[in-house]
């Protein structure tokens, strides 16, 4: 199920802008919107008008069409000289944002069926929340490790394809405290729908706060019990677009492209590598490296391996263990 | 130069010239006719065909989205179903729907000749187009794609069965129906080049061209140069998924990228071969139902010509933010806006042509003028995503798919239906209830806008395209998105009913129901199977209203447009002083 706040926004037509490349993004699209209204009332009106006042009367002769050489140089030397402005207003606002700012943080942003991955500076990775400082300038690394992606913060006004074989690269700096979208916007699978991800713009001391305890468990300690923060990071991985809500095997009635989980521990199961028992082990390697033992059945999907410390391992596998 | 005349083949022996082309009976007289008019309406059955197929999928993709959630299919079904809409609407309908058939029937009588340059290669199109619609059919039943239409890479060309990290959909043979299509579009464009410069009738200068023809051969060189780099691209994608070449597949060595340059380097000029003889099939309409030569007669072909030119240098458009270098991306959009200025001078024109005429509002001129409305919307929505920075934002939302909608469903299909109420008379020499046509045109109109408004504000709020869900503040537009979709439904269904009844039992349509001055509504109704009962010789132009005597102007000229024929008298020169204007 898909559980993200519903954003408030000033304008009707676009969302919050919580970023430095929002505004420059806003103003040219302000631009252009009124000045498309501007042009087509004026088109409809005019072909309105010239439709009532010359309809088709008794005894009233269509004037002969003639030649107007200078109107039609008019019309075409006029829209020459708009698109100058409308290409600039476009272009300036495009360089600024691709332009980083000195000592931005760098963030790797790695896209994977179907679920998105952030690497921050001290190596820690974080699945599915991109957690950032306000006011501080970032530059998102991006790659995919399978088919194209693109990364796509609508409150930032920010987009980029995730290609695989290659790096892209985007620029901000968050101006607004709060939580924003991360979606994919190049179609990539199944579900591309539910490749999403939240942002959350923290200010400085929260920030700090969240960075000492990056990589462990943040919350309480019932909150962290293993199975308990096992379960938060099945979900932030994104495991359940691929074996459903709780590792059901369903969403909404139909099976999921991964096996079910639930019931699994214990069992045995046959695989592409011949039977296996599940125990930790297994669960263990078909985590970092899924593709060694597929159950039977399901092998016309490739899940793509995660990379986690033990100690979310350990905490993933707890929580695998306990569903029934 | 050269006269090249029309010698009736071997087949057409036994055919009483001066019958309707209708005439003749049974499958096997229509299956291997060589009658540019009987391959139109083959063509025209055909696409109507996949229409209906397009519509349906699309009508089942806004029904999935009423809700968040799962509401009828699962996502595989939902993707199949997004990516079946494209490829049908796409190669199955819209690129042969005006040329095709329209253009296959209307093009050679408006030229005043017999047929098509090369009548046999023409019927070889449309069997061309019929067996790659079987690759298609295949690719359908044996579950379709998931790729969206684009089939971007790798997704498309990585087969798991292979170990890659693709789709397991039937790609193949849906590929493979493209490829094979593209076929049939480069012989007709082939065909109607030939046939505008080699056949138009004695006294039909270029400058006499309707519009409607000028639009067909822009169209024509689009489709003959940027076809066979779609066929190249299509089956480069086929051997990278079948034999595991590296071209598009980064694992395999290859860039991903560049087959996002490659498609769209076909797809981006297919773009106009959509929408050009949508434009033209509107100038000719406006003509007619204004009663007057259409301003800046010039001006509007040489734009047709200019949007062919220009569709050719703008594909990079669609690579915005796909990993292009920054310089690439300004040249690009810097290049884009260009394709506004042809665009504006036909809007402008056609507006224009309205000011002192006397118009009709009879259902043909209903659809043209909706074209131009929608149209308009369609150009300056694409403004919006020629801008950098505003595209950045837009982009694979909703609002491109609001955006193309307009162009292409606002545009050529308001083109084709407006034609097809147009030249309906002509070809089936059946009339349509006029009130049905009204009713079901202001329902199309209004359920269109409906259906995409509401997409252009979901879009810029930040819902991404080819979504099975959706985030809850998005709900409400998909909601009044799919109610729409439903009145546009009806619309063509109304459209649908009230053209079969005319085929039923239709009023018989006189010569020149609407009094055009255009050629091919001075031929009897239905035409003959050689067009006209005796070879035309222009004396004048197709838009010549202002010689028209005060009668011609309001029931249709009664002069044939060539001398001695059925009595008519040589159209005396009139001055246009002398028309009356009171």
């Amino acid at each position: 199920m898909l559980s993200f706040q519903p954003v408030e926004s000033d304008n009707f037509q676009l969302p919050p802008s919580m970023a430095d490349t929002a505004p420059p993004i806003d103003k040219a699209y302000d631009f252009i919107f009124w000045f498309s209204v501007v042009f087509t009332v004026a088109i409809t009106a005019a072909l309105l008008y010239f439709v009532m006042k010359y309809r088709r009367k008794p005894g009233v002769k269509p004037e002969p069409t003639g030649h107007f050489m200078k109107l039609e140089l008019f019309w075409t030397i006029t829209p020459t000289i708009f698109i100058f402005f409308l290409f600039h207003a476009g272009f300036t606002g495009y360089i600024r944002n691709a332009t980083a700012a000195e000592g931005a943080t760098e963030i790797r942003v790695r896209g994977k069926k179907w679920s998105w991955e952030f690497e921050y500076p001290t190596g820690d990775r974080e699945p599915g929340e991109l957690t950032l400082e306000l006011g501080r300038p970032y530059k998102m690394i991006i790659s995919s490790e399978d088919v194209l992606h693109s990364f796509y913060i609508p409150e930032f006004r920010m987009k980029r394809d995730a290609v695989p074989g290659q790096y892209s690269f985007i620029q901000f700096t968050p101006t607004k405290a709060g939580t924003a979208n991360v979606f994919c916007a190049e179609y990539c699978g199944t579900s591309h729908s539910g490749m999403l991800a939240t942002v959350k713009i923290l200010p400085p001391a929260e920030y700090k706060e969240w960075e000492k305890k990056l990589g462990d468990c943040q919350g309480g300690e019932e909150e962290c019990a293993p199975a308990k923060w096992g379960e938060r990071l099945f979900v932030k991985n994104g495991c359940p677009t691929c074996h459903g809500a709780g590792g059901t095997g369903e969403i909404g009635g139909s099976k999921t492209p991964g096996p079910k989980l639930a019931g699994l521990f214990g069992r045995d199961e046959n695989t592409t590598a011949g039977p296996v028992h599940v125990d930790e082990n297994y669960l263990r390697e078909s985590i970092l490296r899924p593709n060694a033992k597929i159950v039977a059945g399901y092998a016309s999907v490739q899940m793509p391996p995660f990379v986690m410390k033990d100690k979310q391992l350990d905490a993933v596998i707890a929580y695998i263990k306990s569903l029934k | 130069m050269a006269a090249i005349t029309t010698t009736p083949g071997a087949h057409h022996d036994d055919v009483d010239p001066n019958a309707s082309f209708l005439e003749k009976k049974g499958l096997m007289s229509w299956l291997v006719t060589l009658d540019h008019k009987r391959i139109g309406i083959m063509y025209l059955i055909s696409v109507a065909i996949a229409f209906l197929l397009g519509g349906i999928f699309a009508l089942l993709v806004r029904a999935e989205l009423f809700t968040q959630g799962k509401t009828l299919m699962d996502a595989d079904t939902y993707n199949k179903m997004f990516s079946l809409h494209g490829v049908v609407m796409v190669f199955l309908f819209i690129i042969p729907s005006i040329p095709a058939a329209m253009g296959n029937i209307i093009l050679p009588i408006q030229l005043g000749t017999k047929d098509v340059a090369f009548p046999r290669l023409n019927l070889l199109s449309l069997y061309v187009y019929w067996f790659g619609a079987i690759f298609g059919l295949y690719s359908m039943i044996n579950g379709g794609v998931d790729t969206g239409w684009t089939f971007y890479t790798p997704y498309s060309s990585s087969d798991p069965a292979h170990g890659g990290v693709g789709t397991a959909t039937s790609v193949i043979p849906m590929t493979l129906a493209a490829f094979i299509m593209g076929f049939s579009s480069i012989l007709t464009g082939v065909n109607f080049i030939a046939t505008v410069h080699k056949m138009r009738a004695p006294g039909l200068t270029w400058r006499r061209l309707t519009l409607f023809t000028w639009a067909l051969y822009a169209t024509s060189i689009i489709q003959v140069l940027a076809t066979p780099v779609l066929a190249i691209t299509l089956l480069l994608l086929t051997m990278e998924r079948f034999l595991g070449l590296g071209i598009f597949d980064p694992r395999l060595g290859g860039d991903p990228v560049l087959y996002q340059h490659f498609f769209w380097f076909y797809s981006h000029p297919a773009v106009y071969i959509m929408i050009v003889p949508g434009m033209g099939v509107v100038s000719d309409i406006l003509a007619t139902f204004s009663r007057r030569e259409p301003v800046g007669y010039m001006a509007i072909a040489a734009s047709s010509l200019g949007l062919a030119l220009l569709g050719f240098l703008v594909w990079g458009h669609h690579l915005f933010v796909a990993g292009m270098s920054e310089y690439a991306t300004m040249v690009f959009s810097a290049l884009t806006f260009l394709v506004a200025i042809p665009s504006g001078v036909k809007v402008f024109n056609w507006v224009a042509t309205l000011y002192k005429g006397s118009i009709s509002l009879q259902s043909p001129m209903l659809w043209a003028l909706s074209f131009i409305f929608l149209f308009t919307i369609g150009g300056l929505t694409g403004l919006f995503l020629g801008m950098l920075a505003v595209d950045v934002h837009l982009h694979d939302t909703y609002f491109v798919v609001a955006h193309f909608h307009y162009v292409m469903v606002g545009g050529t299909v308001m083109g084709f239906v407006g034609g097809l109420h147009y030249w309906w008379p002509k070809f089936t020499g059946k009339m349509y209830e006029e009130g049905w046509a009204r009713v079901g045109w202001f329902f199309v109109f209004i359920g269109f806008n409906v259906t995409f408004i509401a997409q252009f504000i979901m879009g810029s709020r930040g819902m991404p395209r080819r979504y099975y869900d959706y985030l809850p503040q998005y709900e409400i537009f998909h909601q009044v998105s799919t109610i729409g979709s439903w009145i546009l439904g009806f619309g063509f269904l109304v459209i649908g009913v009230m053209f079969i009844r005319s085929l039923m039992n239709g009023k018989p349509a006189s010569r020149n129901p609407w009094g055009s001055a255009a050629l091919e509504w001075q031929t009897p109704t239905p035409p003959p199977t050689f067009n006209f009962v005796k070879d035309p010789v222009l004396t004048r132009g197709q838009y010549d209203y202002q010689l028209a005597t005060d009668d011609e102007l309001y029931e249709g000229f009664d002069d044939p447009l060539f001398p001695g024929l059925r009595g008519g008298k040589a159209p005396a020169k009139k001055a246009a002083a002398e028309g009356d204007h009171g």
